[in-house]
């Protein structure tokens, strides 16, 4: 398409030439309104004339005969810029006026009438027109009383000249404006187009120009850019965990691959091939709990579970999770204790339950005892699940007193499948942080550890006004600031 | 982890007929020899429409029902059948196992949901509990086992003449073992249906509470009731075999 043929086929462009057709109609009927009532005024007021002069000039006829009127008649045409006056005989024969020559036939018929004439006193021999009343005297003279129309003829030029010249100023004028807010928008749709066009060749980190002036083409730029940082951040999440995914699904594989191997090479009897089967199993069930964290995890960080809010309060899903994990605390000689106050929180029960679940399995984990009496007064228990209202939002938090994590560990350790070197011989996905961050994002809140001197703190902060949309770094860099 | 041959099912008394859906053929002829192994009847369907036909003239005990099905899939295959007023319990299988899912499977009138990969000890579990034939004791007030008696309206728990203190959710999980009587429950049954959790935890957290509860109403005893099922879960009986 040529450059031309795009700037005709935009929008803009199409709407000017409509806008036009419409302002050239407007200033057409405007004129010709004007037109037609001016006509229209100078007939009334020549009729007006012409019909009191017939009254007066009938009246003298009445009162001095002929005589009389040819006396006036004579009189009258010889002002300037007079009237036409003619008087014939019966026969129709010219007794006094100041016309010259007439069209035939006018002088036949009473009444109105529009006729070429020549004054008797003119030097040039072009006729002009006018506009006459010829009236029947009695005794069979005629009158003739006219006025020339060459004013009206005048003025009517005048308004086609201005008609004729201001449809073409309105033509220019809306043709060039058409053409310039058609190529000004044009090229901030080009601009966009050629932007979305680079990113989908591949280039994500394109961003559509934003001008300043604020009007709807740049808000559209904004939001597209902002829907572009978006789709970015899941594309990166994405990326990450199918790096992840690969890498570190590899190595349990590898293991599960190596056992498998090493059965079939060097056992002899049912017992360890039987062994080797039952390692298998359990091996492969590690690899779905972790595909199922992985799962799980995708999901809350691409918003999907948003759909299945609801509202419930934030105690009761702190003491649910303390009465699970409460005898497999006491199991490990950890005392684990709940202090919660009532609050209302909108969000996914079920994930959120989750979340504080593998805080309190982490805790469990790394926990230690503190070693004063569980009731002895003042003394804080070995794990204290917390939850209680913050700000407009709620806050759950999980405090344990076993060694926690060095401040500058704390950004890795939400990292999916990261696991600190402390611990590497415990069993565990390294998920497990990364989910509860998931889930704190997908709320709009977060999840920060910090030190409980000593211990570990970690709390899952949901806002209660949950926004739409949700930057997914911003878990991390909370934590890097914390 | 045992292999699904070394599982005893002693709670296997009356055969059960089975109706599989699943387009997957290595999957369901799996699943088929597996059930057979232990004793039921299993026909296979391998779509939906076959499924429907099937599902409507059979006289089956319970249905399994993939979700993702060729010619007609599983939740309009329930849907279908629900409409038809055949009440047969489903199990629905799926690879979807979130609980979005979940609840949507339930919500399409199927009454229990097993994200795939499973384990065969748990598909099993949860047919038996499904299936009309062991439809147990759910509407009595009173539920017995053995010299063990728990009464759902007053709360109380007694073995023989000992009254035993539970505290509300042992009683709740008692009371679960025991409507399911005769029945292995697993883990996840438990956690789901005691807690109304549907996550997986990482660590052994039901099996403490297990064995909490066994050291309230076992320990001292001559009978245990409460089992432990090797490679599955649990069961409570009065003694085995």
């Amino acid at each position: 398409m040529t450059a031309f043929g795009k700037l005709v086929r935009t929008t803009a462009f199409r709407l000017t030439l409509v806008y036009l057709f419409l302002f050239a109609l407007f200033a057409a009927s405007l004129l010709g309104y004007f037109a037609w009532n001016t006509r229209r005024m100078i007939t009334d007021q020549i009729t007006e004339t012409v019909n009191s002069e017939v009254a007066e000039l009938t009246d003298q006829y009445n009162n001095g005969g002929i005589r009389g009127l040819v006396y006036a008649i004579e009189n009258r045409a010889l002002r300037p810029g007079a009237n036409l006056y003619l008087v014939t005989t019966p026969q129709g024969q010219a007794v006094a006026g100041n016309v010259g020559s007439l069209q035939p036939g006018v002088m036949d018929k009473p009444g109105w009438i529009e006729t070429f004439y020549r004054r008797l006193d003119e030097t040039d021999t072009r006729s002009h027109f006018a506009l006459a009343r010829i009236a029947q005297l009695p005794g069979g003279f005629r009158l003739l009383i006219g006025r020339d129309l060459e004013e009206r003829r005048r003025l009517f030029g005048i308004v086609a000249k201005a008609a004729q010249w201001s449809v073409l100023v309105v033509l220019l004028l809306g043709l060039g404006g058409g053409i310039f807010v058609a190529r000004r928008v044009l090229y901030r749709i080009d601009a966009m187009t050629g932007t979305t066009q680079r990113i989908m060749a591949g280039d994500l980190s394109e961003r559509v120009p934003v001008g300043r002036s604020g009007d709807e083409l740049d808000r559209l730029a904004e939001n597209l850019n902002a829907m572009l940082e978006r789709i970015e951040a899941l594309m990166a999440g994405l990326k990450e965990v199918s790096d992840n995914i690969a890498h570190d699904l590899k190595t349990p594989l590898t293991r599960l691959r190596n056992r498998a191997e090493d059965a079939l090479a060097k056992a002899g009897n049912e017992g360890e091939y039987r062994a080797a089967l039952e390692n298998t199993i359990d091996e492969s069930d590690g690899l779905i709990r972790t595909f199922n964290a992985l799962l799980m995890i995708a999901r809350a960080e691409s918003g999907q579970a948003r759909d299945n809010m609801v509202d419930f309060d934030a105690a009761e899903v702190a003491h649910g999770i303390q009465e699970l994990y409460e005898p497999l605390a006491e199991d490990k000689g950890l005392t684990l204790s709940v202090e919660a106050q009532s609050a209302s929180v909108h969000g996914n029960r079920e994930l959120i339950s989750q979340a504080l679940a593998n805080l309190v399995e982490n805790a469990i984990k790394y926990g230690k005892p503190v070693g004063a009496p569980p009731d002895s007064p003042g003394e804080r228990p070995d794990i204290l699940i917390e939850a209680a209202p913050e700000g407009s939002g709620v806050r759950f938090s999980v405090t344990d007193r076993g060694p926690g994590i060095p401040a500058a560990d704390r950004a890795r350790a939400m990292e999916r499948f990261v696991r600190l070197e402390a611990s590497r011989t415990q069993p565990g996905s390294g998920l497990g942080l990364s989910l509860a961050a998931a889930v704190a994002t997908l709320h709009g809140g977060e999840l920060r550890l910090s030190g409980a001197e000593p211990g570990l703190c970690a709390a899952i902060t949901i806002p209660q006004a949950s926004p739409l949309a949700v930057p997914l770094a911003s878990t991390r860099r909370a934590v890097e600031q914390a | 982890m045992v292999t699904r041959t070394d599982i005893v099912f002693p709670s296997i008394e009356s055969q059960m007929r089975l109706l599989i859906v699943e387009d997957d053929r290595e999957s369901a002829d799996y699943l088929v020899k597996a059930l057979r192994e232990v004793g039921h009847v299993a026909e296979l369907a391998g779509n939906g429409e076959d499924g429907l036909a099937l599902a409507e003239t059979g006289d089956y005990d319970v249905l399994v029902i993939d979700r993702m099905l060729p010619k007609r899939d599983g939740l309009s295959l329930i849907g279908a059948l629900r409409e038809k007023g055949i009440r047969t319990p489903v199990l629905i299988l799926s690879a979807l196992g979130q609980v979005d899912d979940r609840i949507k499977g339930l919500r399409a009138g199927g009454d229990d949901y097993l994200p795939k990969p499973y384990a065969f000890a748990e598909l099993l579990a949860r047919v038996e509990v499904l299936s009309r034939r062991h439809g147990g004791p759910s509407e009595e007030t009173v539920y017995r086992v053995g010299d063990l008696e728990l009464d759902r309206l007053s709360h109380g728990v007694t073995r023989g003449k000992t009254e035993i203190t539970l505290q509300p959710r042992e009683f709740r999980l008692l009371e679960y073992l025991m409507k399911h009587a005769g029945q292995v429950v697993t883990r996840t049954m438990l956690l789901e249906n005691v807690w109304d959790y549907h996550f997986d935890p990482q660590t052994n957290v039901i099996d403490v509470h297990i064995s909490r509860l066994r050291s309230k109403i076992d320990k001292g005893q001559e009978r245990p009731l409460l089992h432990t099922i090797r490679g599955a879960g649990y069961m409570i009986r009065d003694g085995i075999r």
